[in-house]
C-alpha cells in the first residue's frame, strides 16, 4: 500500500507569537518551528501500516520553503521512505498568500501524479486552525474522506474508521483510496530515534518548484488577543455577585 | 512548572548541523516526556529508572558514537549533545549512558576481538546487557596507577583478585570491564556477572547521584577465561582513553544541568512577587541570572569546539580536561545561584535545583577531580608535572 502523508511546518504551540511588520502574518524571529502535532499521528499511522503489511511505501509531502526540509527530515527519521518539498519560495512573498484552497490545489496536482492508496493528513494545522485542507484535497482528488479519525482499521482494502463526535463515537466504513484526517488518540507517535536520523540523511528528499494557484480568501489582518488585565479581589460573596452583574456583565 | 525552554543566548544552534539539532531535539523531547515525570520519585527512593533502559536502547543513545554492531554511528558533536540533554534530566541518567557507551562499549569496540564485539556490543546497544567500569579502588582514586587489583596467569585462565569502589552500575551490570595488573601492567578484562568469586555491594546513603547505582566490586580468586582479556591495549592508557571519552561527554552534560537550573530560576524570578514586583526586576537577581547565562554560553562554546576538535582529529586530552573542569564548575556555581534565587522553595524537591547541585558534587569529582584536571592542563602548558 502506498500512502502519501501531507505535513506542515508550524510554530510550536508554546511559542510567544509576535505579529510581523505587514500586520497580517507572524514574525518568525525567535520562534521554534515543529512538525504540526496532528501530522505526527498521520505519519505514525502510515509507518505502522507499512510495518504491519510488510510492504508499501510512505511518502511525506509539504508545501513550504527550504526551511520545511527540517520537518520533512523528521518524518524520514521516524521512518517515512521519501519526502517531497513543494517549494513555494519562488512565489510572491514565498507563498505567503496561499490559503487552504490554493494549498490544496497545488498539493492535489502533485498527489495525482504519484501512487496513493491512501492520503493521510493531520486534522488541522495548529497555526491557521483552518481544518479545510483534508476535505478540499479529497474533493480535488475526487476521493472519499473521513475526518478527525481516532481509530483506524484496514481489512480487504477498506477502512473502518472511528471518530469522536459530540457525545458519541461514530464508526465509518470507507473504501480505498481515500483521504483520512487524523486526530489525537489514533496512536502514540514514535520518537525519531538516532539510527533513524542517520538513515534519513540517505533517503530521497525531492524539491519541486511550484507555480502559483489562485487563493479563494485573503488574510487582511492578524491581532493578538488583548492582554489579560489584572484580577480583582472582592470582600464577600455579595460583592462578587454584584461585580459579576454590574462590571463583568456576565450574570 | 511549564515545559523546559533550553537557553541559546548566542544562537549557537546556528553552529550546529540539521542532524545535530534533530538528534538533540529527539533526546530532549524524550527526556521531557518520559524521564522528567519519574525522576524526583526515583531520586527520593534512590533507584535508577531501570524500566526506561529499553527505551534508551530504542532511542539509540547507548554507544551512539560508535560505528556498526547496532550502534547509531553519530558524530562526536551529536554524541555530546545527547549527553547534554540527558544530564538536563539528571546526572544519574547521563552517568548511566556514559558508563555504558564511553566506559564499557568504547573499550570493547576499540580494543576487543571480533568475538567479544559480536557477543557484547549489539545487546549493549539495545540495553539488553548492562556494563560497568571498574578502575577506582577505595585507596586509589586520583592515582589509579597504584591499583592493587591483579590478574595472575594460571595456564588456561587468569585468576583475578582485588576490589573496586565507587563503581557506577556495579550491582546491576551483566559485565564489568575491570582494570587489573598482569605482571605489573594494567590490562582491561571482561568479568561476567555470576562468575564464582565475583560479588558486589551497593554503596548506600548517598546525597548525590541518588538515581544512579554506585557499588563495590569484590574479586576473590575469580577464574576468568583468557578470551575475556581485551587484547588491543596495555598499560594505564587503556582505562585513561575510556575516561577521556567519558569526560568529553561530561563537558557537554554539565552544560545541560546548568541549562536546567537556569531555566528554572529564570521562570521563577519572573513569577515570584516580592515587594510587589517580580524578583526578576531586582538588579541583584538579574546579576545572578546574567552570570549564569554568561557562563552557560561560554560552556556551550567550549563543548562545541571540543566536538569540532574531535571531529578533525585534533583533540588532545588536555583540551578535554579544560572543558570538563570548567563546565562542571560553572554548572555547580549555576546551581548555587539558582538555589539562592528560588529562596526557601529551592531547598525542596518540588524544584530540581538541589538535585542537580548534589549530583554535580559527584560529577566535579569523578572522572578526574577539578584539581587533577587543573594539573593536567598545567602540565600541558608548562611542561612541568605537578601531579606526582
Ligand atoms: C558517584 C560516583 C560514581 C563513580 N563511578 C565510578 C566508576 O564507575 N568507575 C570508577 O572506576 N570510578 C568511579 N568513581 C570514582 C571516581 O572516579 C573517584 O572518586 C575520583 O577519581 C577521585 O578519587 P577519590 O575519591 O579517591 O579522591 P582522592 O583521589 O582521594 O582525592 C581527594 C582530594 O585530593 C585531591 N588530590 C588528589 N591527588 C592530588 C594531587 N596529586 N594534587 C593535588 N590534589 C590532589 C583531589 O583533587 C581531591 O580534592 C565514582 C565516584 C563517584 C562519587
Amino acid at each position: 500500500m502506498d500512502i502519501v502523508v501531507c505535513v506542515k511546518r508550524v510554530p510550536a504551540t508554546d511559542s510567544k507569537i509576535k505579529v510581523g511588520a505587514d500586520g497580517k502574518s507572524i514574525d518568525p524571529a525567535g520562534i521554534e518551528f515543529v512538525l504540526n502535532p496532528y501530522d505526527e499521528f498521520a505519519v505514525e499511522e502510515a509507518i505502522k501500516t507499512r510495518e504491519t503489511l510488510g510492504s508499501g511505501s510512505v511518502t511525506v509531502i509539504t508545501l513550504g520553503t527550504g526551511d520545511s526540509q527540517k520537518e520533512l527530515r523528521t518524518c524520514l527519521a521516524m521512518g517515512a521512505d521519501k519526502a517531497v518539498l513543494l517549494d513555494a519560495s519562488g512565489l510572491p512573498g514565498g507563498g505567503a498568500g496561499l490559503d487552504a484552497c490554493a494549498t490544496a490545489r497545488i498539493v492535489a496536482d502533485h498527489v495525482k501524479g504519484i501512487p496513493h492508496d491512501a492520503v493521510f493528513c493531520g486534522r488541522q494545522a495548529v497555526d491557521g486552525d483552518d481544518s479545510q485542507f483534508p476535505s478540499r484535497l479529497a474533493a480535488l482528488l475526487d476521493l472519499p474522506c473521513v475526518t478527525e479519525v481516532a481509530k483506524l482499521e484496514l481489512s480487504d482494502g477498506r477502512y473502518r474508521a472511528e471518530r469522536d463526535i459530540e457525545g458519541a463515537r461514530e464508526v465509518v466504513d470507507c473504501p480505498t483510496p481515500c483521504v483520512i484526517s487524523t486526530n489525537k488518540g489514533l496512536n502514540e507517535p514514535r520518537y525519531a530515534n538516532l539510527k533513524g536520523i542517520m538513515a534519513a540523511k540517505k533517503k530521497p528528499l525531492e524539491t519541486i518548484a511550484v507555480s502559483a494557484a489562485e487563493p479563494a480568501t485573503e488574510t487582511t489582518g492578524l491581532e493578538l488577543p488583548p492582554e489579560r488585565s489584572g484580577g480583582k479581589i472582592v470582600d464577600s460573596v455579595s460583592d462578587l455577585v454584584a461585580a459579576l452583574k454590574n462590571e463583568a456583565k456576565v450574570l | 512548572m511549564s515545559s523546559y525552554k533550553a537557553p541559546d543566548f548566542y544562537q549557537i544552534d546556528d553552529l550546529l548541523t540539521e542532524e545535530e539539532c534533530m538528534v538533540r531535539d529527539s533526546v530532549r523531547d524524550w527526556v521531557s516526556a518520559e524521564f522528567m515525570p519519574v525522576i524526583e520519585e526515583h531520586n527520593r527512593a534512590a533507584t535508577f529508572p531501570a524500566d526506561l533502559i529499553p527505551q534508551l536502547g530504542e532511542l539509540g543513545v547507548l554507544g551512539a558514537g560508535l560505528e556498526g554492531y547496532g550502534c547509531a554511528g553519530l558524530s562526536p558533536t551529536s554524541y555530546g549533545l545527547i549527553l547534554q540533554e540527558l544530564e538536563r534530566g539528571d546526572s544519574g541518567l547521563r552517568s548511566f549512558v556514559s558508563v555504558q557507551g564511553s566506559l564499557c562499549m568504547f573499550p570493547i569496540h576499540a580494543y576487543g576481538t571480533e568475538e567479544q564485539k559480536q557477543k557484547w556490543l549489539p545487546k549493549m546497544a539495545k540495553g539488553e546487557l548492562i556494563g560497568c567500569f571498574g578502575l577506582t579502588e577505595a585507596d586509589f582514586g586520583s592515582n589509579p596507577g597504584g591499583m592493587l587489583t591483579r590478574l595472575d596467569d594460571a595456564g588456561d585462565h587468569y585468576v583475578l583478585n582485588g576490589s573496586k569502589y565507587w563503581i557506577t552500575n556495579g550491582c546491576v551490570a551483566d559485565v564489568a570491564i575491570v582494570s587489573a595488573k598482569l605482571d605489573g601492567v594494567v590490562r582491561l578484562i571482561l568479568v561476567e556477572k555470576g562468575t564464582p568469586g565475583y560479588s558486589t555491594n551497593t554503596i548506600k546513603n548517598k546525597f548525590s547521584l541518588r538515581a544512579s547505582v554506585t557499588s563495590e566490586l569484590v574479586f576473590e580468586d575469580v577464574k576468568v577465561p583468557k578470551a575475556n582479556l581485551l587484547p588491543g591495549v596495555e598499560g594505564l592508557k587503556g582505562p585513561l582513553s575510556c575516561l577521556n571519552s567519558a569526560r568529553y561527554g561530561i563537558a557537554f552534560g554539565a552544560v545541560g544541568a546548568a541549562m536546567a537550573v537556569y531555566d528554572e530560576a529564570l521562570r521563577y524570578s519572573q513569577n515570584r512577587i516580592m515587594f510587589d514586583r517580580p524578583i526578576a526586576r531586582f538588579q541583584l537577581v538579574q546579576n545572578k541570572l546574567v552570570w549564569m547565562i554568561n557562563e552557560i554560553t561560554k560552556g556551550q562554546l567550549l563543548a562545541w569546539r571540543l566536538g569540532k576538535l574531535k571531529e578533525s582529529h585534533k583533540l588532545h586530552h588536555s583540551h578535554v580536561s579544560l572543558a570538563k573542569r570548567n563546565n562542571c564548575w560553572m554548572a555547580l556555581e549555576c546551581c548555587r545561584l539558582a538555589r539562592d534565587i528560588l529562596g526557601a522553595n529551592g531547598i525542596t524537591d518540588e524544584y530540581q535545583v538541589m538535585r542537580h547541585m548534589c549530583n554535580l558534587e559527584s560529577v566535579i569529582t569523578y572522572e578526574g577531580t577539578h584539581d587533577i584536571h587543573a594539573l593536567i592542563v598545567g602540565r600541558e602548558i608548562t611542561g612541568e608535572n605537578a601531579i606526582m
